[in-house]
């Protein structure tokens, strides 16, 4: 089976030809570098995006505190995240990276602020 | 009147940028000035990914692309920052008069770098028929009500035009868990970035009509919903495709125009088309020392390129200033 993706890894957007066998990549063509491939292997067998969302703080000027997983998580757990994400306080001082939920979900990822607090 | 050698408006990546490399080729006396409370500028409510890929070889979120520079600015003692500081006049000598809470300040720039980015373009510029009900946002300001506020603006969406700023709300209404209906475009393809259109729409099943157009609005009070047509070559309306989509917000995202009144106030020439400064080379203008930088100076999708447009600004604004004396 052949199937036709956009490599979404950076603004170039590649248009990906992608040969499948058995559920799995056998070839990538049209990639502009070799980030590509591994986007076309994992979109195929394993699609995964990284979430970004943003919580409520309390007791602080800014209302809302961006987060971020700091690594793909699966598509299909997206709206799970966003309930578990809805969920979470911010309630004290946070820098940029540092970790507000580890491991969520049990999905291998934690969720980090994109801002200081 | 207190006079800076380099006095900077707008804290956006543009500012940000040319203040840091300012300083970086010699300048010593560095005056940003910003109306918000924050730097970073429109970076704050872009809270998605998509960027530094090409500045910092990292995929970030606008607020982390924003703390990069952020904690490099409080780090140099030249660079002095007015937040709550808002710019309303500008004469062609670049005395610029600014308000802060309960006052009104003046200050004359040796040189002078306007960093103030873009506003988005409204409904009025795009001719949709209809009523004026409420439930009529420009995409940027639902991402800000959103992103910012806490507040999601409609349950059932409608975008006009599929730039990258559409084509992310539409994403951030799913996740917040309103219905995103359709993202309506004119042209035959879209305007902002693929990457966006499979991450923001396909993944989320949202229908996206090429070669469409919004004819009317519908709604006394609220908006109640959208007509659509297919439009031929010429943007002509196709007779007997017209139909009706349901919906209480409709989000518009037709582009960009850079922010250029003051300039245009101190003389500087202008496009009119573009509102861009008339200008053959990057950053400079009509006004020698008077500079423009990041998407004052032209809309650049990313804001990567505006971080290395500032660049070039900040090492132009040294020269100046060292030629002057
Ligand atoms: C919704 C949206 C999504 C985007 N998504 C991406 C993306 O995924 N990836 C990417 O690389 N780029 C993206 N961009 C583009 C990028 O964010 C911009 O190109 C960049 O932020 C522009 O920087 P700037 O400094 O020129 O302007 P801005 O960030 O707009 O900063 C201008 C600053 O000037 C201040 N200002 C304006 N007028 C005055 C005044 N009179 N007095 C005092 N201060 C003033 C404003 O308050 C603001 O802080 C996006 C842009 C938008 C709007
Ligand atoms: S293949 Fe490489 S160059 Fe092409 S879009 Fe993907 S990351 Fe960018």
């Amino acid at each position: 089976m052949k199937k036709n993706l956009i490599c979404i890894e950076c603004p170039k957007g590649c248009a990906l030809d992608v040969d499948i066998e058995n559920c799995r990549v056998v070839k990538v063509t049209g990639n502009q570098c070799p980030k590509g491939e591994t986007y076309a292997i994992s979109e195929i067998e394993d699609p995964r995006r990284i979430l970004t969302a943003t919580i409520l703080t309390k007791g602080f000027p800014l209302k809302l505190l961006p987060v971020r997983t700091d690594r793909p998580i699966p598509k299909a757990r997206i709206s799970d995240a966003m309930k578990a994400i809805r969920k979470i306080r911010a309630i004290s001082r946070v820098k940029t990276g540092d970790i507000i939920a580890k491991d969520l979900l049990g999905l291998g990822a934690n969720l980090i602020a994109t801002r200081e607090l | 009147m207190i006079e800076r050698d380099l006095v900077i408006v707008g804290a956006g990546p543009g500012g940000m940028g040319a203040a840091i490399s300012a300083h970086e080729n010699g300048v010593k006396d560095i005056f940003l000035l910003e109306r918000d409370q924050y730097l970073g500028g429109i970076l704050n409510q872009c809270i998605h990914t998509g960027f530094g890929i090409d500045y910092f070889k990292e995929v970030l979120t606008g607020p982390e692309y924003a703390d990069r520079f952020i904690k490099k600015i409080n780090a140099i003692p030249e660079i002095e920052i007015s937040a709550r500081s808002f710019v309303t006049h500008l004469t062609k000598d670049k005395v610029l008069t600014y308000f802060k809470p309960g006052k009104i300040e003046t200050v004359k720039a040796k040189c002078l770098i306007m960093a103030t980015g873009c506003r988005e373009k409204t409904r009025e510029m795009t001719h949709i028929a209809g009523t004026r009900p409420s439930g009529i946002f420009s995409a940027g300001l639902a991402q800000k009500l959103i992103n910012i506020e806490g507040l999601l603006p409609g349950n059932e969406v409608v975008i006009v035009g599929s730039g990258d700023i559409g084509l992310i709300m539409a994403r951030r209404f799913t996740l917040e868990g309103a219905k995103v209906k359709a993202v309506i475009e004119i042209q035959d393809k879209t305007r902002g970035l693929l990457r966006n259109v499979v991450q923001c729409v396909t993944d989320f099943d949202i229908p996206l009509y090429f070669n469409h157009k919004i004819l009317k609005i519908f709604g006394k009070d609220r908006v109640t919903g959208v007509s659509v047509a297919k439009v031929d070559s010429c943007m002509r309306e196709v007779a007997g495709t017209e139909f009706k989509i349901d919906c209480d917000t409709v989000l518009i995202s037709v582009g960009l125009i850079p922010e250029n009144e003051l300039i245009e106030m101190a003389g500087v020439r202008i496009d009119k088309k573009t509102n861009c400064p008339v200008s053959d080379e990057t950053n400079k203008t009509s006004i020698p020392g008077l500079f423009v930088c990041g998407n004052a100076f032209k809309v650049y999708d990313l804001a990567d390129s505006v971080s290395k447009d500032s660049e070039l600004a900040g090492k132009l604004a040294a020269e100046y200033l060292r030629s002057a004396g």
